[in-house]
Formats: structure tokens, sequence, C-alpha cells
């Protein structure tokens, strides 16, 4: 479909484009995560490519199963080209951030640089990926976390959260919860007002009968 | 008609027949009965069952035939809390911030899985039921509730009001699976 955006990032980058590969007309190319907002830049800007539209930024953890473990995945289009490319960057939590000691291996960030300044739409999009998996983006203007609250440590997505752990804001209450099926046989509305079968033939403030609702 | 006395319920003696024609009771019965009737709801709606709570509230199933009728968008005004929906962890200080709010006496209804339960999110983000955080009075199961059961819940709200139970209760299916197969 558009192998030519593969060919002409490989001509201009050469042995930064790491892999490339088209299916089902999707053009993917894997590149050096150093150079991802110069190749991010060339895509918008060169004539033949011309990407003036940008579509997704995620992640993907590949932890155990791939090094380096996460993979940052960006996809763009070309309004007026109508074509468009997937890019990939293979990026690793960065030995740097004292992570030497494996406390801080939930907090540690992988790094790459931001988009924002080629597309200002990849703004919340890398929010929302630092906030799941600790991707920072080198000179993104407001890196904060977009869905989960400040107080939560580490990032939920990454596969090494256990996904039942939760981090409350407010404190539970004592009581636990009885309230866990089977109910008890007094339990429930099923055929008519539980206080009517407690108190049959009625008589209310008018004076006449009331007819005992609940007796099947 | 000779004069009679009949025990309406455990507390209401009515005098029939009588000259004067007047019944006794307690006040607290009295007042639970005005209770009842005149519940102000908040609406805390997050989610998909707020479509349920529409119907609910509008001509076709009425809930202002029960006397539950106005709702308040100030917890300061209102009786019974709403929780209709799911409740992520963020909301949760949201919702304890509106429970405390509310002036006594003051009534919680857990409309549906996920307000009861945390339904089927199990995971880091989901409150697992409402009652982690505040008390609850009547739960309402169903993914959504038809509006059915979610008067039904409304009634035993009301019962549980007049009688001044404060346990928790829950609303069962109008046909239990289980009864059904007894039977049969």
């Amino acid at each position: 479909m558009s192998t030519k955006v593969l060919a002409r990032l490989e001509q201009a980058f050469g042995a930064s484009i790491l892999e490339t590969h088209d299916q089902f007309g999707d053009d993917t190319a894997v590149v050096d995560p150093s150079r991802w907002l110069e190749i991010a830049r060339f895509l918008r800007d060169d004539e033949a490519c011309s990407m003036d539209h940008f579509i997704d930024l995620t992640a993907v953890d590949y932890l155990g199963r791939a090094e380096p473990r996460f993979e940052v995945v960006l996809h763009v289009r070309s309004i007026e080209k109508l074509h468009r490319v997937r890019l990939k960057a293979r990026i690793d939590v960065s030995a740097s951030d004292d992570a030497a000691d494996d406390a801080n291996a939930e907090t540690a960030l992988a790094r790459i640089d931001s988009l924002v300044s080629v597309w200002p739409g990849a703004n919340w999009f890398e929010r929302e990926c630092f906030d799941m998996f600790g991707v920072a983006f080198s000179g993104h203007p407001d890196l904060r976390r977009i869905l989960m609250y400040g107080e939560f440590v580490g990032h939920p997505l990454r596969k090494d959260y256990d996904a039942s752990k939760t981090q409350p804001l407010v404190e539970y209450r004592a009581a636990a919860n009885e309230k866990l099926p089977p109910f008890d046989q007094h339990e429930g509305m099923s055929f008519g007002r539980q206080t009517h079968a407690q108190r049959p033939a009625a008589r209310n403030l008018l004076g006449f009968e009331t007819p005992g609702l609940g007796e099947d | 008609m000779s004069s009679s006395i009949s025990a309406a319920a455990t507390t209401t003696l009515v005098l029939e027949g009588s000259e004067q024609g007047f019944a006794t009771t307690r006040f607290e019965d009295v007042l639970n009965w005005a209770r009842k009737y005149s519940l102000f709801q908040y609406p805390f709606v997050t989610a998909c069952c707020a479509m349920e709570f529409m119907a609910l509230a509008s001509p076709r199933f009425d809930m202002a035939r029960f006397g539950a009728e106005a709702p308040r968008f100030s917890p300061r005004q209102s009786d019974l809390l709403w929780v209709v929906g799911t409740i992520s962890q963020r909301q949760a200080p949201v919702l304890k911030t509106v429970y405390d709010q509310m002036a006594d006496p003051k009534y919680v209804l857990a409309f549906g899985t996920c307000a009861s339960s945390g339904g089927f999110y199990d995971n880091y983000t989901t409150l697992a039921g409402i009652d982690k955080i505040v008390p609850v009075d009547v739960y309402v199961p169903g993914c959504p509730p038809r509006p059915e059961s979610v008067i039904d819940g409304l009634l035993m709200l009301q019962d549980k009001i007049a009688r001044g139970d404060r346990t928790a209760g829950v609303v069962k299916p109008r046909f239990d699976p289980v009864q059904l197969r007894r039977k049969a």
C-alpha cells in the first residue's frame, strides 16, 4: 500500500531503521529509539511522507518475552496522501534511575523522546502511556498521570503489576460485607412486601381490610 | 358496629365505632411513616445503570408514586443516596464526602451489581462494592437491574424505615431459579 514510505525511511535513515515489514496493507518500521523524534519529524515534514495525522501512541510490555521490555507504538497517517505507517521503538527501564535495588523497580521509568513538538495531539496519549506503563517522554510539556490519581504508586498495565492490587484512597470500613449469596430465607421481596406477610389481616387507619399480599 | 379494638400493627391501635374515633400509635411510628413516603433522593449516577434509573424516574415506571419523587442535587437536602453504577477508586473520596454531607437519617441504595460488589471489575481501579466505604441499606443486584426490581428495593427500604430496621437487605430476583427448581 504505502511501502514507499518504508523505502523512503530506509533511504533517509539507513541503519537506524532496524527492521520493516508489511502485512495486510499495514506498514511497520522498528526504529532506533535514540532517533525517535528525528524520524517522526521527518515523517511529518517530508514531501513524500507528509504524515499530518497523529492517530495513536501506546506501549506494549513484553516482560519475560523480549528484550528490551517495552515497545512504544506510534500510528500516523497522511490525510493528503492517504497512507499510514506504524512506528515501533523498543526501550527498557533506564539503568541510571538507581534501579539497583528492587524496591525501585516498580517506579523505575523507561525513557524516550516526546513527540508533542511534532504532533500536539500526542500530548494526552503520552500522558496515558506514562501513567499505565511508566514510559517517561523527555521534552513533554506536562508529564502527569491522566487516568490514575496522584497517590497511585507504580504503573498498572505493566505485566509485573498485580492485577488485583488496589490502592484505596479512602480507608475501608471495618465491617465485612455479609451480603453474599445464598441469602437467608426471609430476605428479598420476590412476591410482595414483607410486612404484609408478617401482619395478616391488618386494618389501616381508615378501617378497611388490607389484603395480605405476601401470602404465596 | 360494635366497638372493637384491632391491632393493625404491633404498635398501632385503632378504635372503631367509638364515639370519638381516634387512633393511638407511637411518635416514632408516625415519624417513620412520614419519612418513608418523602424520600428525597440524591442520584450519584456514574455508569450504564443510569439508563434504568432514567426509565425508573420517567412516567412508565414512575418512582414518584412512592414519594421518592424529588431529586435533590445537594446532599444536604437529601435522605436517600442512590449509587447507580461503578465506583472507581478515584471516585471513592467523592462518594464518601457526599455521604458525609447528608443529614441524618440517611439511607443508601446500591443500584446494580457494580455498586453492590464491584461486579465483574476485579482490578486495580474499581471499588469492589460501595459498602467498603459507606453503609448500605438495600442492595439491588442486576446488570443493570430492571426497574421493577429497583421498585422492589425502594419498597423494601420503605418497609425497613417503617420498622426501624437498619440491617442491609438484598432484593431477590422476581423469579428465583432455585425456588422454581424446588417446586418442580
